[in-house]
């Protein structure tokens, strides 16, 4: 079918990607790159002092000097790989764990889900940033700590999505059938509930990255989060946050760099989500 | 007919609908006219597009459909020019819908008799003081139980029966020109349909309101309808008076429509009984499901449990499968005690009992190929691999009339029937004694209906399967099975062989089991309301 | 029993069983120090003779499960224990009366936001779908997506350089105490309800024109069409009785969202709430403190979460009727 085609065949459906779609997606994969090649983009060093502290902007570098003299666009930069590298991070463990254990409740004795669901129910019911700072409290401000910690509150939505999936595929009538073939927990597991309950779990990867990576950046603009001398936005906000009485944009700039991020994906989630509305 | 009789005229309608990624025509060039008063039934399978011609009649299309081609009038009114606005107007007023299932298309939020005679106030076409005292009126010709405070109820508190009936009355309401009837009688048991029908006849003459009847039960439709038209692929195949088409249907097509009353196969009285429920109860919680159920069956028969909803005829086929405990008595198979649930159960005795569910849509992994669903008890019982496999596999879907080329296809490529087929292929791989058949049948069409049983009895000829046959529906049992139990309200009413059962003396429910099943004959409500009246 | 009371007094039961599981957690964070409770407050110089005696003098030396019990009588009664910011040395804090301005400064800021941002957000939504596919509906859509991904800090900052620094509207600090006055606080809390106005409107008003159209494809509405029923009478008394109830749970869930988003915008305008105490706290592991921050914050949550079953239940005709 030719393009012209399809588009007649569906007038309902949008046909194109939406602007804020493409938009999206050029912006998410500008970020990538910068994450991956900071080192080769980034004019200096991540913490390298250049000159006077808070130079401002094209005096020196393009953006100016931060309170310590560093570059600000090289902490962008830099900024970009430690911020999006640790959100990434910490989704993959929240799948792992959550996706792993809510595979297992949907099939495991009553029992066992019961305590397993309240359990995560309860750790639901502390609001994910305070259960954040709670552990942080305990455990210390540290990366391993902090992508640990997130990754496991997380984990308890990814939960909650997997098995309330897999819920209705393990008293389908395929299920049921492959337990009176007599077929082993394992089975039923892996070759019958998982490939039916990933398509959704991956739709969702997009969005519990987009809140890991707010989490994140609220955590270390709290000052609690990633720690300096590591250049991440969230606490570059925070470290420039008084400049901003005396008129200057600077805490805004990475303040920016993030809800453009997140404006990004939730823009490129709405439109696959809408195309897979429209072709049930 | 004179130009002012007539009340609705279609010509050359065309509606296109979306489905599955691509435009497809659902109704190609229909050309139909309806008098005043005069109800004409609209009967089709699955797709031939009647549900389209029904809203059609409204000037209404679907989300994702509309009209193409061609023009409706209604009374000199041009349904498809019209604006949205007046189009609104007529609907509720001069031209009413009767949905499929009631209990979805009331409001749960409501009650009744605000549903009811919501449009008759909003408009002004009565007070509500009138729109009220005029929906008693219509409760009680309904014979709804206690119309004066029928209404007061909220659409969960009522059973379907009434609901249909209570959505007749809110179309009745402003006494329109026009109902369109979708399929109102579908979703209920055949006992209650029986009164459904009647009432819904009855009101309708009185009022000589015309009716656009649709159904895919040609029985039922002959009980009320002037003319049917027989609609085949968004097509209309025949059009004629009720009688005419029913002593002498021209299109080859309208006589596949009661296919499986036509299905006969001589009746077998011998055999070891394989399976047997000896005293057998059982429950879903504190609620009884099953008491004193004892019956055999015979190896190589055919057995047909029939009973309507509640009956607890797929709670035997839960016990059969291992889905359910019993509380008491016991269960048999082969001459020895057959564990409860399938965990306790044996490789070799799942292999030789097998299931077939209702719904074939979901029985299927959508994931898995239908190769790894057909081939997966060939794996997991006989050890086959690979090649052997798939031509093992290959050799079922034959047997199933399926080509090579299902192997490597997808559930969503395959049609309700075709699924079906999949699903007895994937029972028979096991090469089992006992297939137990769960209302396989039932949300097909007629015609692959018959195609799927007449499957069955050839595989039992050719294998000496034996089958546990459980359906709601009296025409699909009644020429094939050898025995037949006749459930209500979880115990047997009724057993024995088909000639035993079909010929009376009958017990009561079996009897009014039997006179409920609608006959493709316009006289047989008729005669069902008379032989009511005297007792 | 009703099948309402039923589900009711099943709800009640189940908040109850899910805050002694919540509260045993945050219990069970201080067991969980490093070094235990002594060693984080004394510091690593502590000698074992001083962990020792810092141990024995709190009854730290006793059961676990002891202390746990004394702790939630304690904090039922409203005790909340004493702060050790500082180090043993320094003067002790009742956390209860730490907590209890600040937490009358959180909820102030918290009802201020809803009441802004509830109705608007309601109004939005209800708007945007009746007239769905509009321009219209396509901007407020397309607007609150983006507004819905912003981090909060990032909404706190940009109305501080518009409206504070740059047109000089308000104060960028929203320093309170005991003193200010009703009007004053209401003057100087508005950048930061605004913030979360924003944060949170964006939510509901997606999530209610949402509900609302799911609800538009179901056989009732469809029914309601084809009696003619007017379009706007189709979403105000056919779609919205049944879309209440996922409404009003989102509309807690923002609620409760707020109270823990509070953190973020607190120190942003350095108010004085409990968010900002905790944040404090966290930093220099004042673990007491962090606890009753948590257990309040929690116990805001589950019960706001109570409250919506409640009212979900009531809106419900097949619970409020028996069949």
């Amino acid at each position: 079918m030719t393009r012209q085609e399809r588009a007649q065949a569906d007038p309902l459906q949008r046909r194109r990607i939406p602007i804020s779609g493409v938009a999206g997606l050029m912006v998410i994969a500008a970020y990538l790159v910068v994450a991956l090649f900071a080192p080769l983009i980034a004019p200096h060093g991540e913490a390298e002092i250049i000159g006077q502290a808070l130079l401002p902007m094209g005096e020196g570098s393009l953006l100016g000097t931060d309170q310590l003299g560093r570059d600000v666009l090289s902490r962008l930069i830099y900024g970009a790989r430690n911020t999006i590298g640790i959100a990434a991070l910490t989704t993959a463990l929240s799948f792992l764990v959550g996706g792993s254990l809510g595979l297992l409740a949907a099939v495991a004795p009553t029992w066992l889900e019961l305590a397993l669901s309240r359990i995560f129910d309860a750790l639901m019911a502390i609001p994910y940033l305070i259960l954040a700072l709670v552990l942080l409290a305990v455990f210390g401000r540290n990366v391993t700590a902090l992508v640990v910690i997130l990754g496991l509150i997380d984990s308890t939505r990814v939960y909650r999505l997997a098995r309330a999936t897999a819920f209705p595929i393990v008293v389908s009538n395929y299920v049921t059938a492959a337990r009176i073939r007599g077929e082993s927990r394992s089975w039923i597991m892996f070759r019958e509930i998982l490939p039916n309950i990933i398509p959704p779990l991956v739709a969702e990867f997009g969005l519990r990255f987009s809140f890991v990576f707010l989490s994140i950046s609220a955590l270390s603009f709290l000052g609690v989060g990633i720690q300096p001398p590591t250049a991440d936005w969230g606490s570059m906000v925070a470290e420039n946050k008084t400049l901003i009485i005396y008129g200057s944009p600077a805490p805004l700039l990475p303040a920016a760099a993030i809800a453009l991020l997140t404006v990004s994906i939730n823009f490129v989630l709405d439109w696959l989500v809408n195309k897979a509305g429209g072709k049930q | 007919m004179a130009a002012s009789d007539i009340l609705l005229g279609m010509s050359g309608l065309r509606i296109d609908g979306f489905s599955r990624g691509k435009r497809t025509e659902i109704v190609k060039g229909i050309d139909l006219e309806l008098a005043r008063g005069e109800i004409l039934g609209v009967i089709g399978e699955t797709g031939a597009g009647k549900s389209s011609l029904g809203l059609a009649a409204m000037g209404y299309v679907r989300a994702g459909c509309r009209f193409t081609g061609g023009s409706i009038d209604f009374d000199g009114l041009d349904l498809i020019g019209m604006t949205e606005e007046e189009k609104r107007r007529l609907r509720g007023h001069r031209i009413a819908y009767v949905a499929q299932s009631a209990l979805s298309a009331f409001n749960p939020a409501h009650r009744l008799l605000d549903q009811t005679i919501e449009t008759c106030v909003d408009r002004g076409l009565q007070t509500p003081e009138e729109a009220r005292a005029n929906a008693v009126e219509l409760y009680r010709k309904l014979n709804l139980p206690d119309p004066e405070n029928y209404g007061r109820r909220f659409p969960h508190q009522v059973s379907g029966g009434q609901l249909q009936r209570a959505m007749t009355a809110m179309a009745m309401m402003s006494r329109p020109d026009l109902i369109i009837f979708d399929e109102p009688t579908t979703a209920l048991d055949v006992t209650t349909q029986v009164e459904v029908l009647r009432t819904i006849r009855d009101l309708v003459r009185q009022h000589g309101t015309a009716a656009l009847y649709i159904t895919h039960d040609l029985a039922v439709v002959s009980q009320l309808a002037d003319r049917i038209a027989v609609l085949q692929h968004g097509r209309v195949v025949e059009i004629a008076p009720t009688r005419q088409m029913i002593a002498n249907p021209t299109h080859d097509y309208t006589r596949s429509l009661w296919a499986v009353r036509n299905l006969d196969k001589p009746e077998r009285r011998d055999g070891e009984p394989i399976l047997r429920f000896n005293g057998v109860e059982a429950s879903y919680g504190s609620s009884r499901a099953l008491s004193e159920i004892s019956f055999d069956v015979p190896a190589s028969s055919f057995v047909g449990v029939v009973g309507e909803s509640g009956s607890g005829k797929t709670t035997v086929a839960r016990i059969v499968a291992g889905l359910l405990p019993i509380s008491a008595g016991s269960v048999s198979f082969a001459g020895k005690p057959l564990a409860g649930l399938s965990v306790h159960r044996d490789r070799e005795t799942l292999r030789r009992i097998q299931l077939v569910q209702q719904s074939a849509d979901t029985s299927i992994n959508p994931r898995h190929t239908i190769g790894q669903s057909i081939g997966r008890p060939l794996e997991l019982y006989f050890g086959l691999k690979g090649r052997e496999r798939d031509s093992r596999v290959v050799q079922l879907l034959e047997q199933m009339e399926l080509g090579p080329e299902f192997l490597t296809r997808l559930p969503s490529e395959l049609s309700g029937g075709q699924k079906q087929r999949v699903n007895i292929a994937r029972a028979l791989a096991a090469q089992p004694d006992l297939i137990v058949c769960d209302e396989v049948t039932s949300g097909l069409d007629q015609l692959v209906q018959e195609a799927i049983l007449k499957l069955l009895i050839r595989v039992q000829e050719e294998q000496g399967v034996s089958y546990l046959f459980i359906t709601h529906d009296m025409n699909v049992v009644q020429g094939i099975s050898d025995k037949l139990l006749v459930m209500h309200q979880g115990r047997i009413v009724e057993q024995g062989f088909r000639s035993e059962v079909f010929s009376p003396p009958h017990h009561p429910y079996t009897e009014r089991l039997l006179a409920s099943v609608p006959q493709v004959d316009p006289d047989w409500l008729n005669r069902l309301v008379a032989a009511d009246a005297t007792p | 029993m009703t099948p309402m009371l039923r589900a009711i007094v099943l709800r009640l039961g189940s908040a109850a069983l899910t805050l002694l599981i919540v509260s045993s957690l945050i219990f069970a964070a201080l067991e969980m120090l490093p070094g235990g409770f002594a060693q984080a407050t004394l510091g690593q110089a502590a000698t074992p003779e001083a962990v020792a005696a810092f141990n024995k003098e709190l009854g730290l030396d006793r059961p676990a499960l002891v202390r746990y019990l004394e702790w939630l009588g304690a904090a039922a009664q409203g005790d909340l224990g004493v702060s050790y910011a500082g180090g043993s040395g320094s003067a002790r804090r009742d956390i209860a009366t730490l907590i209890s301005d600040r937490l009358y400064n959180t909820f102030f800021l918290a009802a201020y936001a809803a009441l802004l941002a509830i109705p608007l957000a309601l109004a939005l939504g209800i708007s945007a779908a009746l007239w769905r596919n509009s321009w219209y509906d396509r901007v407020v859509n397309t607007s609150t997506l983006a507004a819905i991904a912003l981090p909060e800090f990032f909404v706190a900052y940009v109305l501080i350089y518009c409206l504070a620094i740059k047109l000089n509207l308000a104060g960028a600090l929203s320093n309170v105490d005991a003193s200010t006055g009703f009007f004053e606080h209401l003057k100087k809390a508005t950048l930061p309800a605004l913030t979360l106005t924003l944060v949170i409107l964006a939510h509901i008003m997606r999530m209610t024109r949402a509900s609302i159209i799911s609800l538009l494809d179901s056989p009732y509405v469809e029914m309601a069409r084809l009696k003619g029923t007017r379009p706007a009478k189709i979403i105000l008394r056919h779609v919205l009785p049944n879309a209440w109830a996922p409404i009003i749970s989102i509309i807690v869930f923002d609620l409760a969202y707020l109270i823990s988003g509070a953190v973020v915008v607190e120190v942003v305008f350095v108010y004085p709430g409990i968010g900002q105490l905790m944040v404090d706290a966290v930093s220099s592991r004042d673990m007491p403190v962090v606890q009753a921050c948590a257990l309040i914050f929690a116990v805001t949550y589950v019960g706001l979460n109570l409250l919506a079953d409640i009212m979900t239940t009531m809106t419900n005709p097949q619970l409020r009727y028996k069949a």
